[in-house]
């Protein structure tokens, strides 16, 4: 590519050229927040003003890209009927580039043997009761503004998920993992770990207690920010339905800015990732109560299973 | 070139379900529902499982699918690439090979930890971060002949929705449904290699030249635009799959 190209702002709309395969493939100057503690030199656009094709993108440019994936989607939808999930090639989410298959997927369909349509039991031996309570695991309390988070996970059908795995993890409230690869420049808490597990009961439900998490940088842009957001690992009846995907908190000015919950391009299907407050479930003195539902994907566990009904 | 995107904060349109709390009514007025078949709730979108999963999901043992000592134990084992080739040292494989019973992640009711295994009970359960040159083991007892793959899952940073694949163990089944409509090629990319007995090797590639065939299943958002069985990558939006397009038509 020649330097005249990189002035061109045709080439600019095109994600492909941003997407550099060395880049990406390095972890460390990607998504983690490693880096992140970085001086802020490191982050910032290069001189002269005018972003060079290789340069980390800016967030205005990074915003273009999400609006530009958006309208795609829309358009390839005319009958206002989007994918409820994220396409996996979504050129603002840089790390995307790498890590999304070109060929379509191939359907299993038609087997009632298929393996995929049964999944994993989980039992009384897999958690333990303080599991769910992520503010009682060490022998303070951590800091930051106490929450309960409910819901019931649920098959497209209505029917709910019983005694299935529920997991968790977070954010401090300070937004720092407690990982070693997140060097973000906040207070790691000796009192908070951020991992949860339960098991649904009848109705499908589960209910964590936490803090709640602080939004944190991250480095797919200059001054990327992820809006404050809980991981959730969820299992089905059938191994097919697993879920893995992130709960918002209502109200977050970041939702715009960032690539990972814009991802899913239709703003119905994104509402769906953001828990409500309710204030019946807020307990008094106590904490704030926040409700998520889960509806899973895909096929439920064949009759067969012996399983499904346990 | 568009403008920024203009969405506006969500806490107008909280996440809402038929059957719960009065007054949440936003879900059912926006999203008209669709005919019974089965599937009347839109489902919760998959995000990335990120690049901070390791103190949450992986667990002792979580590669040690087999019975502690068990004589027809195999070892499957590789490495995940991405498409330029290089290792993923930060992707999670979930394995799947019921029937099997609970107790994958025992607790520790003493210390909060993991107890691990009981080293008895088959669980058909294995989950194994990728280490840091991309490479992953798994031990368990080799599949039943007469279906002969273990079900894969693999999640990933960069990966906003997990994949499916399958790991084909020893000659497959002559009559195997999925390998019977994939070209050779294609198919190729499920068997895994003998190694020497009881050791076998399978990469996993998210894309290139030898990009690993994964897999969508029927009743799935994605099942109406999959590839067609043989092979060649049919139109964006392929209308094959009968009776699918209506679960589709108006669950936003």
């Amino acid at each position: 590519m020649t330097l005249a190209h990189d002035a061109d702002p045709a080439h600019d709309a095109d994600p492909a050229h941003d997407a550099d395969p060395a880049h990406d493939a390095d972890p460390a100057h990607d998504a983690d927040p490693a880096q992140d503690a970085a001086p802020p030199q490191d982050a910032a656009p290069p001189q002269g003003g005018t972003p060079k094709q290789d340069a980390t993108p800016t967030q205005e440019r990074i915003s273009e890209e999400i609006a530009a994936g958006h309208a795609a989607a829309e358009a390839a939808a005319p009958d206002g009927v989007q994918r409820h999930h994220p396409p996996r090639d979504f050129a603002p989410y840089r790390s995307s580039a790498l890590r999304h298959p070109r060929h379509q997927l191939v359907p299993v369909s038609g087997d009632p043997e298929a393996m995929e349509l049964s999944g994993p039991v989980f039992g009384a031996t897999d958690v333990t009761a303080l599991d769910a309570d992520l503010t009682r695991q060490h022998a303070g309390e951590p800091l930051g503004e106490r929450i309960t988070v409910t819901g019931r996970v649920l098959e497209r059908t209505g029917r709910p998920v019983r005694g299935q795995l529920v997991e968790i993890w977070q954010a401090n409230a300070s937004g720092r993992y407690a990982h070693q690869r997140d060097q973000h420049p906040a207070p790691l808490d000796p009192h908070f770990t951020g991992v949860g597990r339960c098991l649904t009961d009848d109705e499908g439900r589960y209910t964590f207690t936490t803090v709640r998490p602080g939004a944190y940088p991250w480095r797919n842009h200059v001054n990327a920010w992820r809006p404050a957001h809980i991981h959730f690992s969820l299992f089905g009846t059938a191994f097919a339905q697993r879920l893995v995907t992130q709960m918002y908190f209502p109200g977050d000015p970041l939702f715009p800015y960032d690539p990972i919950l814009q991802s899913v391009t239709d703003q119905r299907a994104r509402d769906r990732l953001v828990a409500a407050y309710d204030h019946a479930l807020s307990t008094p003195e106590w904490a704030l109560g926040y409700r998520w539902d889960i509806v899973l994907d895909g096929p439920s566990a064949t009759p067969t299973d012996p399983e499904e009904e346990r | 070139m568009k403008p920024p995107p203009d969405d506006q904060p969500t806490d107008r349109a909280p996440n809402r379900m038929p059957g719960h709390a009065p007054g949440h009514t936003r879900h059912r007025a926006n999203q008209p529902r669709i005919p019974a078949q089965g599937r009347e709730l839109p489902p919760t979108p998959s995000q990335t499982v990120g690049p901070f999963y390791g103190y949450a999901l992986p667990f002792p043992g979580g590669g040690q699918v087999a019975p502690v000592g068990h004589p027809g134990a195999i070892t499957l084992h590789g490495t995940v690439r991405d498409g330029a080739g290089e290792p993923v040292p930060d992707a999670l494989l979930e394995f799947w090979q019921g029937p099997g019973r609970p107790g994958s992640l025992r607790r520790d009711p003493v210390t909060g930890g993991f107890a691990g295994r009981n080293g008895v009970d088959f669980t058909g359960f294995g989950r194994v971060p990728t280490d840091a040159d991309g490479g992953w083991v798994l031990r368990t007892l080799p599949p039943p002949p007469e279906r002969g793959y273990v079900s894969v899952c693999v999640f990933a940073r960069g990966l906003t929705h997990h994949l499916f694949t399958r790991v084909y163990v020893g000659a497959p089944p002559p009559d195997d449904p999925l390998l019977a409509a994939l070209p050779e090629e294609r198919r190729r990319t499920l068997l895994a290699v003998p190694v020497e007995p009881g050791l076998y090797h399978f990469d996993i590639h998210f894309q290139g030249g030898k990009e690993t065939v994964f897999l969508v299943f029927d009743g799935t958002d994605e099942s109406d635009e999959s590839e067609s069985p043989d092979g060649s990558d049919g139109p964006e939006q392929s209308d094959g799959l009968d009776g699918l397009d209506g679960l589709h038509g108006s669950d936003g």
